[in-house]
């Protein structure tokens, strides 16, 4: 289906929409090469899911543009529906039918029949190891199964750009490893580009290259390492007393040390590029104040916190979206 | 050079999604079927001592004849109630989703769920035809042959009916209201339940402007074997609903292109 030159598989030019009062989109430009692996990560409520519906032909922005396979998203909507993989949050097999029986309907969507859509199901379900479960019917299957037959069901009009909306949503952790093998290789064998959006930093750092996007704006945009590479050193995290509290322990550290300390969820934070000996010099100087001290390599969402000021998980409007590190 | 848009294989499979998923809803078929059965042996036999047909001679039969063939469009407006109120999730979470970023023509999603709930309604009052002659109404080729055509315009037109009424809608709460206030007394102000006046008062003129009216008309004048091989109301009501049905297609069609990326 490749009719057309293209070296980015995915690009967005300032898209901005809003609803009502709420601007969901501030701005957002990005590009996604060719047969990348990209992440959009961001709290939920942070615009990813607009930019998402925009991009899979949905929604429209309120101005700005987008390509998907070098075909204009907002002006030939069929061109890129023709090229395009989308995988919803929610389910969009049918439950009541076989996953093969959802597959000839999948197929049948995009005017495939006869034995061109037999190969094709073959050729999907060997990819994503769903051979010998083709006659189950979905609503029987774990949820692990049912987002590989719905990838499958995206694999049938070999997509060049494939579109996941939190694809792990409601995996357990086994399902998530197997997910993310399974894209991986579609990229690697197909050569398909997959831009995913997830509230997940374990799963985006797993991706080329990550666009974290806050309150309708991207506010990074590079490789896992790269990101958090650009953070000053590692990351350290100050317990307070009960009688000092954070806020007093943070002034105490800038007044007496002279080092920029932040408070993220009732803790002190510092980056430093010599955490270590800051760790003894911080034990020595408040032997009371500091009640718990941890030193950890910065995460995407130290990223974010960098980027943002905000913890990640302050949008978030999902109990189940919680990150585990987040303590009370 | 805009891509072109797929009808009729999605269309294909809209239906026979629809078929298959019926098929392996039991509960839906005697949903359909029972509650309308019921409905027709309780209010017919309550009703029938004491009801008079005006237009009608004192033999013309009992109620359970005379309601007869309003029950089967009772049927049929359940039927396509169930297989189009499943279009308002179905589209947020489920099939309909890959549908709506597949390149379709306008008119695929439309005609498959059309032609899928023509087809189960018409299965379904088929099934309650077979009750007829128990209730004195002998069905033979000459009924059916005009029952067929009846039937299906009914069915296409009750499904056209509960598409129109489940496309905009966002939740299935928003359908039964419309399906208590709205499609359900429309099926009682249409000579179903008890015969729609003559004269100027507004009861006619509810019939007469009511669509489900000639879908009743055109079934009951099927049965009809008084008034020789094609009843005069057969045709001119047939032609309505007809019509009918097809408005309600032409809207759906237009509001499917207009909603494919509103929000």
């Amino acid at each position: 289906m490749s009719d057309t030159a293209y070296s980015n598989a995915i690009i967005a030019i300032d898209l901005k929409k809003s609803f009502g009062e709420r601007r969901a989109l501030d701005g957002i430009s990005l590009e996604v090469k060719r047969g990348e692996l990209f992440c959009l990560l961001g709290p939920n409520g942070g615009g990813k899911s607009t930019l998402f519906r925009i991009l899979a032909t949905l929604s429209l922005p309120d101005s700005g543009e987008a390509s998907i396979a070098g075909h204009d998203v907002l002006h030939d909507a069929s061109a890129v529906r023709a090229r395009l993989g989308v995988v919803f949050q929610s389910p969009s097999l049918d439950g009541k039918l076989t996953i093969l029986e959802n597959l000839r309907c999948g197929g049948a969507l995009y005017g495939l029949g006869g034995s061109e859509l037999k190969t094709r199901i073959a050729e999907a379900a060997k990819a994503l190891n769903l051979t010998d479960r083709l006659n189950d019917l979905v609503e029987t299957l774990s949820g692990g199964l049912q987002r590989r037959a719905e990838i499958a069901k995206c694999l049938l009009i070999r997509p060049e750009v494939l579109l996941l909306d939190e694809p792990s949503t409601g995996l357990d952790p086994g399902a998530r490893i197997d997910l993310w093998a399974a894209l991986e290789a579609l990229r690697n064998q197909h050569g398909v580009t997959v831009l995913c959006t997830t509230h997940l930093m374990e799963e985006a750092a797993r991706a080329d290259r990550v666009g974290i996007i806050s309150t309708g704006k991207l506010v990074a945009l590079g490789s896992p390492d790269e990101l958090t590479g650009a953070i000053g050193g590692d990351v350290l995290s100050l317990g307070a007393a009960k009688e000092t509290g954070p806020d007093i322990l943070s002034k105490l550290i800038t007044e007496r040390l002279g080092i920029p300390a932040t408070i993220v969820e009732g803790e002190v934070r510092i980056e430093s590029r010599e955490a270590y000996a800051l760790a003894a010099r911080l034990a020595g100087e408040f032997p009371t104040e500091i009640i718990s001290l941890r030193i950890a390599r910065p995460t995407l969402e130290d990223v974010f916190i960098a980027r943002t000021g905000r913890l990640f998980s302050d949008q978030d409007l999902d109990p189940d979206a919680k990150p585990a590190k987040k303590k009370h | 050079m805009k891509t072109p848009q797929l009808l009729w294989t999605p269309t294909f499979a809209f239906w026979w999604r629809d078929v298959i998923r019926f098929l392996r809803q039991r509960n839906r078929i005697i949903g359909a079927l029972a509650t309308p059965l019921v409905f027709w042996l309780l209010v017919g036999s309550g009703f029938g001592p004491s009801f008079r047909n005006p237009g009608a001679s004192a033999h013309a039969g009992s109620y359970l004849v005379y309601f007869f063939p309003g029950t089967l469009v009772l049927i049929m407006l359940f039927t396509a109630i169930f297989s189009t109120i499943s279009i308002i999730e179905d589209r947020r979470e489920g099939f309909l989703q890959g549908a709506l970023v597949a390149p379709l023509s306008p008119a695929a999603i439309p005609l498959g769920k059309f032609l899928g709930g023509t087809t189960l309604a018409v299965l379904q009052a088929a099934l309650f035809c077979v009750l007829a002659p128990l209730a004195g109404m002998p069905i033979g080729l000459h009924q059916i042959a005009l029952l067929l055509p009846a039937l299906i315009l009914v069915g296409f037109s009750m499904t056209g009916l509960g598409f129109l009424v489940a496309w905009p809608m966002d939740s299935t709460q928003g359908f039964h209201a419309i399906m208590n206030i709205f499609l359900m007394p429309l099926w009682m102000m249409s000579g179903a339940l008890f015969p729609m006046p003559a004269g100027t008062g507004w009861l006619y003129w509810v019939g007469k402007l009511n669509p489900v009216s000639y879908g009743v008309t055109a079934i009951r004048s099927a049965f009809d074997t008084n008034h020789g091989i094609v009843p005069p109301d057969y045709l001119p009501a047939l032609g309505v609903t007809a019509l009918f049905g097809a408005l309600t297609f032409a809207i759906s069609v237009s509001l499917v292109a207009k909603r494919s990326r509103r929000s």
